[in-house]
């Protein structure tokens, strides 16, 4: 009994080798995404990206196929996405990771993917630092800096932000993102009057008695950098509910805080806040029309993509693109992440590509207003572009950027 | 009006208005641990599921958000009895490893269900006109919101404290946390008494459940997400004392508020620190049986 079941364990190895062998062609992809908890919807805002794209595509890179391995990538802690990630390099022999919501994970996997010399493209964790951990790091969403930096001197040139209040939740990114903000603004001549940290990204918390400070305070704005699940909600409503916007306190921050997916749910408080971010629904241009179109027809008219959608899209564009110019031969990490350093195309954020030097994102930075449209949902109105921006906190050498 | 002064009525208002979220939350939870020493783990997912009622009532059939909450409060206490009777009663003599395993197993299943059918993006509902915006008490406005949410709380603790020490069943409930033996002989049916609070507590849930989307955006995550604060109010309370419960969920309530005005650089420190220094004294709680 012992023997037949070891000798039919062997055989069935065997058949399995010979299977993978015979499908030379067949890329395998390790996504990590949170797929359960309090941040299941940004996993599933980026997985239904990724699904889309390789329905619509697969045919493109005919013979050659790819296979999605999907993990949870757990809490933004990081300890599960690392675990995860080691046993889809070990166990299932992923070729190249994607996905990382969260930046604890992909700073947590860092050595890994060095050691296992697989390369990590990260759909969505803007911690600046994390693509100078490892030469196998590429990132094809967005820096924390790409957005938050330049919206330092946008907020005190054009929207009038004489002080500033910041506010976040106290993880690497939202560190990153206030830093980035105060860099550019105090830069511009600002000035910043409260920081204040609002617990862990891993609970909602009540954020009365945070913007009651603020609001005492009396600042001319308020900064605010939130995870974009739950966190934003609740950034909306008690920034409403305290009566802020009519007391003179603007809002403003990253688009982290006016998600396209949560937005018609946010109502009239979120009207009138300032937002600096490389996607919106609303950006006009053919390639998001069509994005938008095709999101639609898969998940429905109340379904809507996001930032996180629009770079995960982009990123199993890259992956595509990729097998196609390697011709399916995924077996030497260097020779993958050397094919995506430059790659760029036009997809719904307009013109994006991946920096040869920093292997960082480079893109199009819109300030943008909530409003409400004539048939009534909210909207997002461009009010201005920076081209092509690139990580300033490289470009600067700020803290742990310079290494 | 000084700026001090100010600063105190704010931390005072919101805090009182958090405090109440938490002991409408958490006063089933209390009852039902100290009457039959039951580990209910799956408390907050009848708040989750209170959460849910209110907003396919508010947003599918078109219900005013008041008395949306009460009907979901009603249905909820409904659908928490079956529960009560065929799973819980099973293990009302086991150990608390195996009530705090079929419970959070409870949970768990209750977070999956809710995100297959209204998926993990949080929900919001919409508020009447009156519940939107401040309310003018002269010297300064509040947030009328959570002025709504005190108001509620402050009724709710005057019914059960009427309830719980001038009734006949209040008594009875009193009788039987203190001494369930003596009570059982004396002719008092603790199992249909439990149910009642049961029912009771778990309506109570989602009611508070209703409350904490306007608060904190709903997820079927809720079920689990604030459960530690839950049973930091039953804990540090006392168990079965409502007097307890909503002694702590002030101080609790309070403090987390004012620690995170004041010094927001200490995160939750405060709520635990209060929670160690309670338990150091005493033990059992503000008005727990030593």
């Amino acid at each position: 009994m012992r023997l037949g079941s070891r000798l039919g364990l062997t055989a069935l190895a065997l058949a399995l080798g010979l299977g993978g062998a015979a499908n030379a062609g067949t890329v395998k992809i390790g996504v990590v995404l949170p797929f359960s908890g309090a941040n299941a919807d940004l996993g599933h805002q980026m997985d239904k990206a990724f699904d889309l794209y390789v329905k619509l595509h697969a045919k493109d890179i005919a013979p050659n196929k790819v296979e999605l391995i999907k993990r949870d990538e757990g809490p933004p802690t990081g300890a599960v996405a690392k675990t995860v990630g080691t046993e889809l390099i070990t166990n299932n022999k992923v070729q190249i990771l994607t996905g990382f919501s969260f930046s604890p994970s992909a700073i947590a996997l860092a050595p890994v993917v060095t050691q296992a010399k697989v390369p990590m493209l990260i759909a969505n964790a803007g911690t600046a630092w994390i693509t100078n951990l490892s030469p196998y790091i590429a990132r094809l969403s967005f820096s924390m800096w790409s957005p938050a930096y330049p919206m330092g001197a946008y907020a005190y040139n054009k929207i009038g932000c004489k002080t500033t209040a910041v506010a976040y939740t106290d993880f690497p990114p939202g560190k990153d993102s206030t830093e980035a903000f105060e860099t550019g603004y105090k830069k511009a001549g600002g000035k910043v009057t409260l920081s204040i940290p609002m617990g862990s990204p891993v609970q909602v918390p009540d954020f009365t008695p945070f913007f009651q400070r603020i609001k005492d305070a009396h600042p001319d704005c308020m900064y605010v950098f939130v995870p974009s699940g739950a966190h934003a909600t609740g950034v909306m409503k008690a920034y409403g509910e305290l009566g802020m916007r009519k007391a003179g306190i603007k809002l403003i921050g990253p688009m982290d805080l006016i998600p396209d997916n949560k937005l018609q749910d946010m109502g009239d408080a979120a009207i009138g806040t300032i937002v600096m971010g490389h996607y919106a629904v609303d950006l006009n241009n053919p390639q998001n029309k069509e994005f938008n179109e095709e999101w639609h027809k898969a998940y429905g008219p109340d379904s809507y993509p996001d930032f996180m959608s629009a770079a995960a899209w982009d990123s199993m564009h890259a992956i595509f693109d990729t097998v196609k110019k390697l011709n399916g031969d995924f077996s030497n990490g260097q020779k993958v992440i050397d094919a995506l350093k430059g790659w760029s195309t036009v997809g719904p954020r307009g013109k994006v590509s991946i920096d040869p030097q920093t292997r960082d994102v480079v893109e199009d930075e819109h300030a943008m207003e909530v409003y409400r449209k004539p048939d009534g949902k909210l909207g997002e109105r461009i009010l201005d572009t920076i081209p092509q921006v690139k990580d300033e906190c490289k470009a600067l050498k700020i803290g742990r950027c310079a290494s | 009006m000084s700026h001090a002064a100010n600063i105190v009525i704010s931390i005072l208002f919101d805090g009182l208005a958090y405090a109440m979220f938490l002991f409408i939350t958490s006063v089933g939870l209390s009852v039902t641990m100290g009457l039959m020493n039951f580990v209910n783990l799956a408390h907050g997912a009848f708040a989750m599921v209170g959460g849910y009622i209110v907003v396919s009532l508010t947003r599918s059939l078109g219900i005013d958000f008041v008395p949306a909450l009460v009907i979901s409060a009603v249905l909820v206490g409904i659908i928490s009895i079956p529960f009560e009777r065929f799973l819980y009663r099973r293990l009302y003599k086991a150990t608390d490893l195996e009530q705090v395993l079929l419970t959070i197993g409870l949970a768990f299943m209750a977070i999956a269900t809710f995100t297959y059918f209204y998926g993990p993006i949080p929900k919001s509902v919409p508020l009447p006109h009156w519940l939107e915006g401040d309310v003018n008490l002269g010297f300064r406005t509040f947030p009328s919101y959570r002025a709504f949410l005190i108001v509620v709380g402050a009724v709710l603790v005057t019914i059960l404290w009427y309830a719980f020490e001038r009734t006949n069943i209040g008594a009875r409930i009193r009788a039987a946390v203190d001494n369930r033996r003596m009570a059982e002989s004396v002719g008092i049916n603790v199992d249909r008494l439990f149910t009642l609070t049961f029912a009771v507590g778990s309506g109570l849930a989602a009611l508070g459940g209703g409350f904490a989307i306007q608060l904190f955006g709903l997820t079927p995550y809720f079920a689990v997400l604030y459960l530690v604060l839950f049973l930091i109010v039953v804990a540090t309370g006392g168990l079965g004392s409502l007097k307890g419960t909503l002694l702590a969920a002030l101080v609790i309530g309070i403090i987390d508020t004012g620690g995170k005005y004041m010094f927001p650089q200490a995160g939750n420190f405060f709520v635990y620190l209060v929670t160690v220094v309670v338990l150091l004294i005493k033990p059992a709680g503000f008005y727990g049986r030593e």
